[in-house]
């Protein structure tokens, strides 16, 4: 603190500073604490491989380091926490994003490559052939197993499920060499044809550490072995049951063999614009993805219209002439109160192609009703209507304002040069009040081209399009789309071909953005201004 | 603009109308009032369109008939308070539906964000409004273009960062609201850095200079004198992002997974795709309890939310 009075030029900063050494050491073991934690989370993640995650605890643990210590930097300490937030839950999640982009992550390639090394080296196997022992099978009162198993030699061995492998004490036993006892360490011996189903099973270990025994047959026992062996020289794993080599493809992130086959899992890599260029080479995935970028388009341009045309109409008619105008404003912004997703669900209940209001309703009145959920056609109809109901408050409320802030004596002049009414409105009215919320028109453009909560509350984009690869709706937007290629049940995940259309949107979004700075100059505004 | 008059002299339109105008006060009269009626007919029609959902839901909730085909509008068989409730004892009291635990969730993840959010984005500001300092400008773009992309476009990242971080902090991971409070701080950083920045630059300078001669620092400047001044500011911009974190969907669904950490939205949602149908009147019972706080803080703030949505119209 006492390098904040300095900095702001206050004439106490140096008398304040006896009182300012707690503040000080205060600080200190804040900044110990925090980097503690960090330190310790970055050398987690660090062995998890997860660099990008690395880079930008790095990054947060230096910025909250230098600012903390260097005097000059004391306005920047006020933004530590901000900053911290963004770097992880903004920038990084953004950088990533596109990272994935670049690779095949997604079921199937959810591991990296040493994690599947690893996890493939843990597997074990019994080999067919080299028989060790013969075995008798023991249980005891809480279920366990144990083996007395007998090598080629004649020794005998005892291994329950928890304890090593030890030769017999047959004075314990109570029986001569060779023979097996009913009893035995607290284990009762079981008869052959519990036994039998005790040999079907194939999972059962025994033993402890290294060296597994397992039942290969009614007959015999053996040790696990290792059964995929990694060889880092040449890159390859070797399967010890059959023999097989396979090689690892970093183009497609599996071991594969020279016959093609692939070891499971596989594990993620980058895979240059594969997921961009995918769906030229596709009809299956460009069709959908074609139709839903021109939906997405068509529905967020119609949104912003008819929302801003009802909602401007509202506003130019119920002016003071109507009595309750106030009281009526209120009851209109209600649409904008209630939560959408709420409001989207009441309209699909309103909708039900069985038995909703408004299909009983289109009955009584025409004799039939369309399916509102189920017609690609329809539906579509439908959430446009939903959508017109949710956002009309907005473009009301704002043309409302807009409209007050235009000067009358135009009006007047206008009048006086004998312009009428519809003259008035679209040579005057129209373009002053699109230069004032034109912006907004923009932003409720944007935020419309990713408005999923309401695609999926409606319809969750349904009805489905038929004779795609992937998941997708006809109702379907971007974002939605996104979704279900990310997280959607059943077809498996595909992060990586998700985070490829999410860039798709982030370049829709930038140039829209470009588009609303170039039409208000905010941002010169803000670099003029701030 | 200019060709108005022009293309009024060439039709002669607007001159016809202003003499028939001046000749019969008594026929403008007439017009006048038909137009008033018209204005007030479309009010008429509009409320009737803003409220059609909303009657029918609380029809719904208190119908206690209680499935979608069953419905109409002035419930029948009512012939107790029993009755009347049977949907929201239906809703409180289902153990396949823990309603109480989601709007429990909801409650907890919108006032710490909110209460965090508001927090952390007012140190910001503060020293953005007072501070110059080198980068400051090219720092306030840049927090606004970050904010352009919203934070739902990353939801296949921060699904995979919650999942990492959760490996070594299990309460900011997947399936965790202290996870989804994460990452809806993230997503009010920039819009609400720059919305306080703007009330903080609305307070003059020479009171803060004032309390600096006498002694006071930076801090006790802003605790003290600040704070205090736009504490109602602060108010409204916490109970916005409130709001927006109760009303938020998409990330929520993505970022909770078992049905007791959801938040009510995402249990809503889910409630509905399951049984919608035979269900309805609890899922009205639901929708009513879940809507009436929100819209309640609409009607109250309805001012301050007109005040802050037209200012951005007209500023332009």
């Amino acid at each position: 603190m006492s390098t904040a009075s300095a900095q702001a030029g206050s004439p106490f900063g140096g008398l304040a500073l006896p009182s300012n050494l707690p503040t000080f050491l205060f600080k200190l073991v804040g900044l110990c604490i925090v980097n503690a934690i960090t330190l310790v989370l970055i050398y987690l993640f660090a062995n998890d491989e997860v660099w990008f995650l690395v880079a930008a605890l790095v990054a947060i643990t230096l910025m909250v380091n230098v600012i903390n210590l260097w005097p000059d930097m004391y306005p920047l300490q006020w933004m530590t926490p901000a900053f911290a937030i963004i770097i992880l839950m903004v920038i990084y999640p953004l950088v990533y994003t596109v990272y994935v982009a670049f690779t095949n992550y997604g079921d199937g390639h959810i591991l990296t490559k040493a994690q599947v090394i690893d996890r493939l080296e843990g597997t074990k196997f019994l080999p067919e052939g080299g028989r060790s022992y013969s075995w008798t099978a023991f249980t005891d009162d809480s279920g366990e197993y144990a083996l007395w198993l007998v090598d080629v030699d004649g020794d005998a061995f005892f291994v329950t499920q928890d304890d090593p492998l030890q030769p017999v004490d047959f004075a314990t036993a109570g029986v001569e060499p060779g023979q097996i006892p009913d009893t035995y360490r607290g284990f009762e011996r079981m008869n052959r044809i519990q036994a039998a189903v005790l040999a079907d099973r194939g999972d059962l270990e025994f033993g402890e550490g290294d060296t597994l025994i397992g039942i290969q047959s009614n007959a015999a026992a053996g040790p696990f072995v290792q059964r995929f062996v990694y060889d880092r020289s040449t890159d390859t794993i070797t399967d010890r049951s059959t023999g097989r080599r396979y090689v690892a493809d970093s183009t497609r992130g599996n071991f594969r063999s020279e016959f093609g086959e692939s070891l499971s899992p596989g594990y993620w890599v980058t895979i240059g614009l594969d997921n961009f260029t995918r769906f030229f080479r596709s009809p299956a995935l460009a069709g959908p993805l074609i139709r839903i970028f021109l939906w997405t388009i068509v529905f967020a341009f119609i949104s912003v219209i008819s929302t801003f045309m009802l909602g401007l109409f509202l506003a130019i008619v119920i002016n003071d002439e109507v009595p309750l105008k106030k009281f009526i404003f209120s009851i209109l912004i209600i649409p904008y109160a209630i939560p959408a997703v709420i409001s989207v669900l009441i309209w699909r209940g309103l909708f039900n192609p069985s038995f909703g209001i408004v299909t009983q309703y289109m009955n009584d009145i025409f004799g039939s009703a369309p399916n509102w959920l189920g017609d690609p056609l329809w539906a579509k109809v439908a959430i446009l209507f939903v959508n017109l109901w949710l956002g009309y408050p907005y473009m009301m409320l704002i043309c409302s304002g807009a409209l007050q802030a235009i000067p009358q004596d135009i009006y007047e002049a206008a009048r006086v040069d004998g312009a009428t009414a519809w003259a008035q409105f679209t040579k005057l009215t129209l373009p002053l009040l699109l230069v004032a919320v034109g912006p907004l028109l923009i932003a409720s453009f944007t935020f419309n081209f990713n408005n999923f909560g309401v695609i999926e509350a409606f319809n969750e984009g349904g009805p489905a399009m038929t004779g795609t690869t992937t998941p997708a709706g006809h109702t379907d937007i971007l974002i939605s789309y996104t979704y279900r290629l990310a997280f959607g049940s059943g077809r498996g995940a595909d992060y990586g071909y998700a985070a490829a259309i999410t860039i798709i949107i982030f370049a829709m979004v930038a140039l829209i953005t470009v588009f609303q700075f170039r039409f208000t100059r905010q941002l010169e505004e803000v670099s003029e201004n701030v | 603009m200019s060709n108005i008059p022009i293309s009024g002299a060439k039709t002669g339109d607007g001159r016809v109308k202003a003499a028939t105008a001046q000749k019969a006060p008594i026929g403008m009269d007439v017009l006048k009032r038909r137009v008033r009626i018209f204005r007030i007919v479309i009010a008429i029609l509009a409320v009737a369109f803003a409220l059609f959902p909303v009657i029918w839901i609380i029809s719904a909730a208190f119908n206690p008939a209680g499935t979608l085909s069953t419905q109409t509008l002035i419930p029948r068989n009512i012939n107790s308070v029993d009755d009347l409730l049977r949907n929201f004892n239906r809703l409180l009291t289902s153990p396949q539906y823990p309603f109480m635990l989601w709007m429990r969730n909801s409650l907890i993840v919108a006032s710490t964000t909110s209460v965090l959010a508001v927090a952390v984005t007012a140190l910001s500001a503060y020293s953005f409004s007072r501070f110059r300092f080198r980068g400051r400008r090219s720092l306030l773009v840049t927090i606004l273009l970050i904010q352009v992309f919203p934070n739902l476009l990353a939801m296949v990242a921060l699904y995979l960062l919650l999942q990492q971080i959760g490996l070594y902090v299990p309460i900011l991971g997947l399936n965790t609201l202290g996870g989804l409070i994460l990452v809806y701080l993230g997503g009010q950083m920039g819009i609400n850095i720059w919305l306080m920045k703007g009330f903080f630059d609305s307070i003059p300078r020479e009171i803060d200079e004032s309390a600096q001669v006498d002694g006071a620092t930076h801090w006790q400047t802003f605790t003290l004198l600040i704070l205090p001044l736009v504490r109602p500011i602060l108010a409204v911009v916490g109970i916005l992002a409130f709001v927006g974190v109760y009303n938020e969907f998409v990330l929520a669904r993505i970022l909770l997974i078992d049905k007791e950490s959801w938040t009510l939205i995402v249990g809503l949602f889910n409630f509905v795709s399951d049984n919608f149908a035979r269900d309805w009147g609890i899922f009205a019972a639901g929708a009513l309890i879940g809507a009436i706080p929100i819209v309640t803080i609409y009607l109250i703030l309805q001012d301050q939310i007109v005040g802050g949505l037209t200012q951005g119209a007209v500023k332009g």
